[in-house]
C-alpha cells in the first residue's frame, strides 16, 4: 500500500525531520547553554552556537555548587541520585523476582489472596500514599538517610506482576527436569529461572532506573539535609532563587549532567535487549 | 539396575479417578512399553513412578523400597520428556552435566561421563552448542544423554519421539532400544504409537481409560488380544469386527444372514446362541475363487489402496453393515466396484463377548 512516489517520500521525511527537530532542539539549546557564561545567556539574542565556557561551568557545578541557591556540588547530588536510583531498581527487581517466584512455584495458604493484595497496590503509587508513608518513614527515623530515600519506593506490584506473567510461560517440564536432576527450589531459581529472565530484568532495569532517577516529590519530603539532596531536586532549587536571577549556565550544565546516567543505562541495556531478542530462546 | 513394581496404583485428581488400580512388574533390565489412546493416563502413570505426581492409592516399589513418599531426586530415576525440557540457556555439555553438578560429583568424573555419553550418542561436536542450535533429533539425543550420564537404575520415557518426523522416529527408536540393551537399564516407555510399541517392547502394557487392559509380549497381545479394545488398538489397519451369534450346536459362529464359520474347537467359554463380536485381522484375509468347498465372503470393493508391498481393499459384504478391510500382499488386479471373494482360516478368528468386550476365544490356541 505504500506509494512509491517522490512527493510522498519527501513529505514523510519532512514530517519525521520536524518531529526529530522538536525533540532535539531543546536538548541542543541546553548543550549550547553549558558553554556560555550566565550573563551571555541573559542577553537576547540567545546564542545558538557553542561558546568557550564549558570547562568553567563544569568546574563550577561539579566542585563548588551554588551556595546562593542552597544546592550542594553536583557531584554529591549525582552520587545521591545514583544511590537512590540503583537502590530502588535493584531492590525492586530482587523483591519482585522473589515474590513472583513464590507465587508461581509454591503452594501456600492464601497464595491468591497475597497475589491480589500485591496486585491492588498497583492502584496506590507513591503520590497517593505519600503522607502516611512519610509518617511511617519519620517514625522509623528514616528521614535524611539513603534507606529513607529508597526503601519506601521499593515495594513494587508492577514488576511482581510482570515476572509472574513471565514465569508462567516457562514450561513446567523445565521445573520437573530440574527436580529430577535434584535441584532444590532456590537452585532452580538461581540456575534456571534467573538466567531465563535476563532480558526481562534488563527491560525492567531501564524502566525502574529512570523511574528512580526522576523521583522528585519523595526526596523533597524526606530530605532536609543538603547532604542527601538528589540532582532532580537540585535543579529545582537552583531555579527557585529569590532576589537574584537564576544562574542559567549552571542550571543547564547540571541538567545535562543529570541526563547522562539514564542515557548510559539505556544504551548499555539496549545491547542486552537486542541480544535477547535475536537469540530466540525456548 | 532395578526392578519396578506397581501394586494397585490409583490416581485421583480431586474427585476424578484417572488411574483405576494398575498392577505391573518390570523386571530388572526389561523394556516395558505403555501404549494407549490419548488421555488414557499413560503420562500420569509415568509421572507417579517418577515422583512428579502424588500417588492416591496403592504402592510403587523400586526393588524392595516403597517409594510413594520419596522425592523424585532420591528415586534414582531419569526421565526423558516429550518436549525434551532441555535448559535453553545452557550448552549441551552443561545440560548433561547439571544433574551431576548438583549431586556434587567431582569435576573430572562429570567430564568423563559427559564425554562418554556424547560419544555414545554421537554428540561430540555439539557439546558447546545451545539446544536452540540443534535439530530435533539432536535435542532428543541430548535429552537421552542427560538421562544416561546419571546412570540411574530406571529410565522413564514419555513419548520421546512424537516431535520427530517419521524417518527420524524409526531411526531413533532403534537407537534408543540398542542403547537400552547395551546399558541394561530397566525402562518404562510411554507412547501412543502402536508401531513403536510393538517394535520396541519386551513387554507391552495396553492401557484404556486408566486401566491396564492387557500386559504381555507384543506377539501375545497381537495374537491373543484380551478384549475388543486391545484387538482394535493393536494392528494396523485395525481388526475388522462384525456382529455374530454362536450356533445352537456350538460348533460354529453365524454372521450376517446365515454365513456360518466353523469353529476349530469348542470351549466352555462360549454358550449356544450367545451374541458375540467376531474379529478378523485384515492381514488374515486372502483372495480366493468362489467355491462351494470353502467358506468365503463376497466383498464389493469401494476403495483400493496400493501401499507398494501391500494393498488394502476397503469394501462391503452383503448383510454385514460394517466396512471390511483386507490387507493383501503384492498388487492384485482389483478394481473399484468389483466383487472379490475373501477367505480366511478359521484358526485366525477372534470371538469377544458382546457386552463385556472380553475375549472368549481365539482360534490360535485351539490348534
Ligand atoms: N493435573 C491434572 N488435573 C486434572 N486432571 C488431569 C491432570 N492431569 C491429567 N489429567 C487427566 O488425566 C487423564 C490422563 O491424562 P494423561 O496426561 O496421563 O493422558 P495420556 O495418556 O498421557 O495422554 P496423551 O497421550 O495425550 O499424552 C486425562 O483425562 C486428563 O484430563
Ligand atoms: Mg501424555
Amino acid at each position: 500500500m505504500v506509494e512509491n512516489n517522490r512527493w510522498v517520500k519527501f513529505s514523510s521525511h519532512l514530517i519525521l525531520l520536524l518531529g526529530i527537530a522538536a525533540v532535539v532542539f531543546p536538548i541542543y539549546i541546553m548543550v549550547i547553554a553549558t558553554t556560555h557564561t550566565g550573563p551571555a545567556l541573559q542577553r537576547p539574542p540567545f546564542p545558538l552556537l557553542p561558546g568557550d565556557q564549558f570547562f568553567e561551568n563544569m568546574k563550577l557545578v561539579l566542585g563548588e555548587g551554588l551556595s546562593t541557591a542552597g544546592a550542594p556540588p553536583v557531584a554529591l547530588m549525582m552520587f545521591n541520585s545514583m544511590v537512590m536510583a540503583l537502590g530502588i531498581t535493584i531492590g525492586k527487581i530482587a523483591i519482585s523476582l522473589l515474590s513472583a517466584y513464590a507465587i508461581v512455584y509454591f503452594r501456600f495458604p492464601f497464595r491468591m489472596f497475597f497475589f491480589w493484595l500485591i496486585f491492588i497496590t498497583l492502584m496506590l503509587p507513591v503520590e497517593v500514599r505519600i503522607l502516611p508513608t512519610y509518617g511511617v518513614a519519620s517514625s522509623l527515623n528514616l528521614l535524611n538517610s539513603y534507606v529513607g530515600l529508597t526503601l519506601p519506593l521499593i515495594a513494587s506490584a508492577t514488576a511482581t506482576f510482570l515476572f509472574r506473567q513471565f514465569f508462567l510461560t516457562i514450561p513446567d517440564e523445565l521445573l520437573e527436569a530440574a527436580r529430577m536432576d535434584g535441584a532444590s527450589p532456590m537452585r532452580f531459581f538461581w540456575d534456571v529461572v534467573l538466567p531465563l529472565s535476563r532480558t526481562n530484568i534488563a527491560a525492567l532495569f531501564v524502566i525502574l532506573f529512570i523511574y528512580g532517577w526522576n523521583q522528585y516529590l519523595w526526596p523533597l519530603l524526606v530530605t532536609t539535609d543538603e547532604r542527601y539532596y538528589t540532582i532532580v531536586m537540585g535543579i529545582q532549587r537552583m531555579l527557585n532563587v529569590s532576589d537574584t536571577v537564576p544562574v542559567w549556565n549552571a542550571i543547564m550544565t547540571t541538567a545535562m549532567l543529570g541526563m547522562i546516567p539514564p542515557v548510559i543505562v539505556v544504551l548499555l541495556m539496549q545491547r542486552l535487549f537486542v541480544k535477547g531478542l535475536v537469540e530466540t530462546e525456548k | 539396575m532395578a526392578e519396578l513394581r506397581l501394586d494397585n496404583v490409583i490416581k485421583e485428581f480431586g474427585e476424578v479417578r484417572v488411574i483405576h488400580g494398575v498392577d505391573l512388574k518390570v523386571q530388572d533390565g526389561e523394556f516395558v512399553v505403555v501404549v494407549g489412546p490419548s488421555g488414557c493416563g499413560k503420562s500420569t502413570l509415568l509421572r507417579m513412578v517418577a515422583g512428579l505426581e502424588e500417588v492416591s492409592g496403592g504402592e510403587i516399589h523400586i526393588d524392595e523400597r516403597m517409594v510413594n513418599r520419596v522425592e523424585p531426586k532420591d528415586r534414582d530415576i531419569a526421565i526423558v520428556f516429550q518436549n525434551y525440557a532441555l535448559y535453553p540457556h545452557m550448552s549441551v555439555r552443561q545440560n548433561m552435566a547439571y544433574g551431576l553438578k548438583i549431586r556434587k560429583f567431582p569435576k573430572q568424573e562429570i567430564e568423563q561421563r559427559v564425554n562418554d555419553a556424547a560419544d555414545l550418542l554421537q554428540l561430540g561436536e555439539y557439546l558447546d552448542r545451545r539446544p536452540n542450535q540443534l535439530s530435533g533429533g539432536q535435542r532428543q539425543r541430548v535429552a537421552m544423554g542427560r538421562a544416561i550420564v546419571r546412570e540411574p537404575s530406571i529410565f522413564l520415557f514419555d513419548e520421546p519421539l512424537s516431535n520427530l518426523d517419521a524417518k527420524l522416529r524409526v531411526q531413533m527408536r532403534v537407537e534408543i532400544r540398542q542403547l537400552q540393551r547395551r546399558l541394561g537399564t530397566t525402562s518404562l516407555y510411554v507412547t501412543h504409537d502402536q508401531v513403536e510399541a510393538m517394535t520396541m517392547a519386551d513387554r507391552l502394557v495396553v492401557m484404556n481409560a486408566g486401566v491396564a487392559e492387557q500386559i504381555g509380549t507384543p506377539l501375545e497381545i497381537y495374537e491373543r488380544p484380551a478384549s475388543i479394545f486391545v484387538a482394535g488398538f493393536i494392528g494396523s489397519p485395525s481388526m475388522n469386527f462384525v456382529e455374530g451369534r454362536i450356533a445352537a450346536d456350538r460348533q460354529s459362529v453365524v454372521i450376517g444372514q446365515d454365513f456360518s464359520i466353523p469353529l476349530p474347537q469348542v470351549t466352555d467359554a462360549i454358550q449356544a446362541d450367545q451374541p458375540v463380536t467376531v474379529g478378523l485381522r485384515p492381514e488374515d484375509l486372502h483372495l480366493t475363487q468362489e467355491s462351494p468347498d470353502e467358506a468365503s465372503l463376497p466383498l464389493t470393493v469401494d476403495l483400493v489402496e496400493v501401499l507398494g508391498a501391500d494393498t488394502l481393499l476397503h469394501g462391503q459384504v452383503p448383510h454385514l453393515d460394517t466396512l471390511i478391510i483386507a490387507r493383501l500382499s503384492g498388487v492384485p488386479q482389483v478394481k473399484n466396484g468389483e466383487v472379490v471373494h475373501l477367505a480366511f482360516r478359521p484358526r485366525r478368528l477372534h470371538l469377544f463377548d458382546r457386552d463385556s468386550g472380553k475375549s472368549l476365544y481365539y482360534g490360535q490356541n485351539a490348534a
